[in-house]
Parts: structure tokens; C-alpha cells; sequence
């Protein structure tokens, strides 16, 4: 039987050749076939979730939330020190200094990341912002934000952190961050569909040890991550219960 | 910090909905709300306090120690009106989720304003508990409830 693996497709695209190599490995770890399956978009992606296509999958925590509680996955696994946080940038010769400092008006750039664009929309929240009296302008990748922030199209741009953070020095140079979350509970988390629960066991053992040796270090290297810390179903109920929260 | 803070301490007696009490010191000092930051605490069906973020124990004054296991008034303002509160309760007991701007005490007697969401954590079926997340306000939103729960308190 061969199962089916998704991921976010928030992650960096330096990462993306890391993830065929994580499939790989996995595959030779439980001996069983894994077909992985990335997309550009979460639209598309949700759309394939909700039809039972995915047995693994690699969410952000808003899908998480629908994974668990609508469709009977099991967060087994996250990333370690690593938690997912956005930020609120600004063309470095703006004005604004502040969030205080946006007005009616202005122009947002954002992305369809649903954690990140909830975040930022919180973080506007201050200077008495909404999608009622913003410009909010979706685009396909956070590169795209920023370069609306550098044409001066934009007056802000949400980012996920790490893909802030994952932009050329050059970008970054000719941008300024007004706002940085500090959450730190809100991550990604590795879960499992109701058809592969037979296999649970076997996935933890082979997450759980894979930084101990040089293969699997390699692999995880290339995706970006250190090693996999367990989740357990009340670490899971709590950042869901916490997404609850910031959902209107 | 707002304009009208004067910085003046006055002694107050809070009462709380149990019937217990207690006097401390008030002072007319607000603490300005991080940036970007998430005050996350959880509790048990009656209040008592299960969880603290490192947020929450900066911005509230208490060790993390002081607040485990002490009923979530302990950062009831004597400014917000006992209505507020029964509307969050009757709310969240409904099983639905509340939200609402409040006025918290921290332990040194100062004040910070919050927009507070509260849900109620449902596992299998049963209620075990509550999260509140806090995050920053509005300055129109702070005036606007300050008026309102003057006017509220007056009634009380």
C-alpha cells in the first residue's frame, strides 16, 4: 500500500529538495511506499486534505486545528525550537515607525498563509486596523511582498518569520521591521491520518532518533529543522484551543 | 502610558464574587502592552490558574510560582465593573467564547490593558478548563471602555 504525504507549502524553497530526501527516508525507515505531494498554494492543498487524500502531512497550525479536530489526525511530532512567528515589515525610507503609526488606507501585502495572515491582521489590530479599512493585496510568496514593499506598492507586508529571515541580505537591508511576534507556543507539527495509525509507533521511533545519526541529521539539515520533539494529544489540544482564540 | 494617569496610590478593598477579599495598594501608573506579544494563561473550571506564559508573568508583577494554583481575580482592577465579569462567565459557561477589553491589576499596584478572548477547552465532551488570550489595544478601544465602565461601576 503506498500513503500519501503533504506539506505546508509555507516552508523556504531552498527546502524543498530536503523534503523528497525526508520522503525517501522515511520510506526505507517503515519500509512502505510514501508518495509525496507539494503545492504552491493552501487553497488547493486544503481542498485535497478535506477529500482524505494525505495519510501524513506536515501542517501550520491553523490546518492542524481542522486536521485534529474535523478530519481524526494525530499531532505526533514538531519541529524542535522552532515555533512560528510573523512579521510586520516596512520599506526602510518609510515614515511609519510604529503600527500605531498605519492609517486608514493603507496598503497591506500578504500572502494565503492563514497563521501568518491571522497574526498580522492581530498585530494591526493596535492602530484600530481591519480588512474593512485596509487595502489588503494577497500575493503568491513572501519575495513578492517584499518587492511590493520596495516599489513602494505596499505600506506593509506580513511575513513568517523564518522566511523573513530566509530573504537575501540585499532585500533585507532595504526593509525595516516594525513588529515581531513573540509567541512561541504556535507551530508546525507532523500528523498522522486515521488510515496509517498502525504505524505511529514506528514513525516516533524513527522521528525521535533521527538527529542521532548522519543520515538522518543530513535530512534534516536540508529541511531546515534540528531534530523532532514529541507532541502528545494535550500539547496538541492547547495550541488548537489557542488558534480558537485569535479566529473571529 | 496614558495622559490621565497622575501616579497617585490609594488603598483599596476588592471584593470578589466568592465572598472573600482582599486590601492592597492601587497605583494610577499603566504599563504599556508589548508589541507583538500573546498573554496566554489556562485555568481549571473554577478559575484557579493551571497555566502562566513568560508574558503573562512579566506583564502581571507575580512569579510564575505566585500564580499557579490562585483564582484568576487575583488581577481583577477595582475599575472594571462586576458586570464585565458576569458577562464573561455566563458567556464562556455557555460554551462559547468571550471577548472583551480589561483592565488587569499587577501585583505592584500599576495597571496594563488587554483585549482578552477566553474559550472554554472542551475534551471529549467534557469542559476541563479555560484558555484566555490577551493581546494589545487600541487607544480608542482603551477610551471607550474606560467610559463605559466608569459609567457601569457608578451603577453598581
Amino acid at each position: 500500500m503506498t500513503y500519501n504525504l503533504t506539506v505546508s507549502p509555507d516552508f523556504a524553497p531552498d527546502h524543498i529538495s530536503g523534503w523528497y530526501f525526508f520522503n525517501t527516508w522515511l520510506q526505507r525507515q517503515l519500509d512502505t511506499g510514501i508518495h509525496l505531494e507539494l503545492y504552491d498554494g493552501f487553497d488547493e492543498q486544503r481542498d485535497d486534505i478535506q477529500n482524505n487524500k494525505f495519510d501524513l502531512i506536515y501542517a501550520n497550525p491553523y490546518d492542524a486545528s481542522m486536521l485534529v479536530r474535523e478530519l481524526g489526525f494525530q499531532a505526533i511530532a514538531r519541529p524542535a525550537d522552532k515555533s512560528d512567528e510573523t512579521v510586520i515589515a516596512v520599506n526602510a525610507e518609510s515614515s511609519i515607525n510604529t503600527v500605531e503609526d498605519l492609517v486608514p488606507g493603507s496598503r497591506i501585502s500578504t500572502t494565503d498563509d492563514p497563521d501568518v495572515h491571522t497574526m498580522g491582521m492581530i498585530m494591526l489590530e493596535s492602530a484600530d486596523l481591519d480588512k474593512t479599512n485596509t487595502q489588503i493585496k494577497e500575493h503568491p510568496s513572501y519575495v513578492v511582498v517584499a518587492k511590493n514593499l520596495l516599489n513602494g506598492d505596499s505600506d506593509a507586508g506580513f511575513f513568517l518569520k523564518d522566511a523573513y529571515d530566509e530573504l537575501s541580505d540585499l532585500i533585507r537591508s532595504k526593509m525595516r521591521v516594525l513588529v515581531s511576534s513573540q509567541i512561541s507556543v504556535v507551530h508546525h507539527s507532523f500528523l498522522v491520518g486515521p488510515d496509517m495509525v498502525e504505524h505511529v509507533p514506528a514513525l516516533q521511533d524513527a522521528l525521535f532518533t533521527m538527529h542521532e545519526n548522519d543520515k538522518g541529521r543530513g535530512v534534516l539539515e536540508s529541511m531546515g529543522i534540528s531534530s523532532w520533539e514529541p507532541m502528545d494529544s494535550e500539547q496538541t489540544e492547547f495550541m488548537i484551543d489557542l488558534i480558537d482564540t485569535l479566529i473571529d | 502610558m496614558s495622559d490621565l494617569d497622575t501616579g497617585e496610590i490609594r488603598t483599596v478593598e476588592i471584593k470578589y464574587f466568592d465572598g472573600t477579599s482582599r486590601t492592597t495598594e492601587i497605583v494610577d501608573r499603566e504599563v504599556p502592552y508589548p508589541d507583538g506579544k500573546l498573554i496566554v494563561s489556562r485555568t481549571d473550571p473554577q478559575g484557579i490558574i493551571t497555566h502562566a506564559n513568560q508574558a503573562f508573568i512579566d506583564m502581571s508583577g507575580y512569579t510564575e510560582e505566585e500564580l499557579i494554583g490562585i483564582n484568576h481575580y487575583i488581577l481583577r482592577h477595582p475599575d472594571m465593573p462586576a458586570v464585565a465579569f458576569k458577562g464573561l462567565w455566563d458567556t464562556i459557561e455557555q460554551g462559547t467564547k468571550w471577548h472583551g477589553f480589561v483592565k488587569n491589576l499587577r501585583k505592584d499596584g500599576a495597571y496594563y490593558w488587554v483585549k482578552a478572548t477566553v474559550i472554554p477547552n472542551i475534551r471529549n465532551g467534557k469542559l476541563v478548563g479555560y484558555t484566555s488570550v490577551r493581546r494589545k489595544p487600541s487607544r480608542s478601544k482603551i477610551s471607550e471602555s474606560e467610559a463605559l465602565y466608569k459609567t457601569l461601576l457608578a451603577e453598581e
